[in-house]
């Protein structure tokens, strides 16, 4: 019982994962490929401030009266990456729109007719 | 109109959003926040309005070639202090060299690239909001 | 005990959000349950102990994000996913699985949730935890790594969202009409 509450966090991250690499690899509309992605990425971060947790611990702003806190270094390198995320999403939601211009259509399968590349 | 509701509200609203993004600004070394989440409830504030009073008034309040500048200035301000630590003699963004003694330099440091990372991350937040919303103009 | 309990109900509501954004075709029913799923993720942050994190997963991910990506739909006009004719899921879901599988065999080695002995809990941690005040006078640990400690990966993360922003420039920023027109004389032409 303690291995499994130990580790739940982990396998629902995996979990979480690859439901969103399922999306992205299985469906053919971009927006929703898009969508996958950022599942994926969730995942990851909800990873990394698993490994940061302390138990009993609090959040790392220094007070008295706590002595142990959750370490600092996961949130930082998280709280950078959400930022950057949404600036790749944007990003990739403009090719979208792009794309949409040229060929009238987000579907993959649809483009890859139009180009004759499959 | 339909929205009256919507728009007294967020005429109420939107000066608290802006407050509170400029306390999350200038008191992320104490409480939770920092450049990062400032930037973005500033430029939330703004796409607040945009939503409700549209696309045109919101471009007034904010031109495109400020909003280009401002997202360039931020950038600088960040890779300046460290110049600034440069010509003082000490290493690229060494901030001790900034103030009187280690801390305060630190806190001086701190505060501007802050602002700096504020600055950058609210126009382009912004910039990402209004070049989408303005592809669907006629 | 009550955080172990909110954080088991809080991943069960983000696997079942993540489960139905897979099975759904309708994009903007998609985009509001991701804000959801961003807003349920941001409320896991707080339960473990990372409140910038989630302050920055709330405003970013619930916010904007959701925001660019309606827009996004608003300019596309698909609002329905196609299923392809010849959509088989098995082999995605073969690949999938397996990988999921080799995943959680790796798991087995972390050492579990919380314990204090973890090594990452072991090497650079205690550094910042106790030095941090005295070396930058900021009491929150995660400003003083980030703007301090780690300024120059700072620096690259917005030298990042600049160029992103330049990209986007680049991508929209244009105008549309002139294409228009010369899509128009090329189909005048063919004509």
């Amino acid at each position: 019982m303690e291995f499994v509450l130990g580790h739940y966090n982990y396998w629902v991250v995996i979990f979480l994962m690859m439901v969103g690499f399922y999306i992205v690899i299985s469906r053919g509309n971009l927006i929703k490929k898009i969508v996958g992605l950022n599942i994926f990425q969730v995942s990851v971060f909800i990873l990394y401030i698993s490994m940061s947790t302390v138990e009993n611990g609090t959040t790392p702003i220094l007070k008295e009266g706590f002595e142990v806190y959750s370490n600092p270094l996961p949130h930082v390198l998280i709280l950078t990456a959400i930022v950057v995320g949404v600036a790749t999403t944007a990003l990739a939601l403009a090719l979208v729109v792009r794309i949409k211009e040229a060929y009238g259509t987000i579907e993959e399968d649809e483009i890859h007719q139009q180009d004759h590349s499959l | 109109m339909h929205n009256l509701i919507l728009r007294v509200v967020s005429k109420v609203l939107i000066p608290l959003i802006i407050l509170f993004g400029l306390y999350v600004q200038f008191h992320g070394e104490f409480g939770p926040g920092g450049g990062f989440q400032a930037g973005v409830i500033f430029s939330a504030a703004i796409i607040l309005y945009a939503l409700v009073f549209g696309l045109e008034p919101a471009e007034k309040i904010i031109p495109k070639s400020i909003l280009h500048l401002l997202a360039s200035f931020g950038l600088v301000l960040y890779a300046g202090v460290g110049f600034v630590t440069i010509m003082l003699g000490g290493n690229y963004l060494e901030y001790g060299l900034l103030g009187s003694d280690q801390v305060s330099g630190q806190l001086i440091g701190i505060l501007l690239i802050e602002l700096g990372v504020g600055i950058t991350v609210a126009s382009v937040m912004l910039i990402f909001f209004f070049s989408f919303a303005g592809r669907g103009r006629p | 005990m009550i955080d172990i309990l909110i954080n088991v109900t809080l991943l069960a509501f983000l696997a079942t959000t993540a489960v139905a954004m897979a099975r759904m075709t309708n994009l903007f029913a998609i985009i509001m349950l991701f804000g959801i799923f961003s807003l349920l993720s941001a409320g896991l942050f707080v339960v473990m102990d990372a409140a910038d994190v989630a302050f920055t997963e709330a405003a970013v991910g619930a916010g904007i994000s959701t925001v660019l990506m309606l827009a996004t739909l608003a300019l596309t006009k698909d609002h329905q996913e196609k299923r392809p004719l010849g959509h088989r899921p098995w082999l995605p879901l073969g690949v999938v699985t397996i990988t999921g599988a080799a995943l959680v065999y790796g798991t087995m080695d972390i050492s579990s949730f919380g314990d204090p002995l973890a090594p990452p809990q072991t090497h650079v941690a205690p550094y910042y935890i106790e030095q941090s005040m005295a070396d930058t006078g900021v009491p929150n640990m995660v400003t003083a790594v980030l703007a301090s400690y780690r300024g120059f990966d700072t620096l690259g993360e917005v030298a990042v969202v600049f160029t992103a922003g330049v990209a986007v420039l680049i991508l929209l920023g244009g105008r549309r009409k002139k294409q228009r027109l010369e899509i128009e004389e090329g189909g005048n032409r063919d004509a």
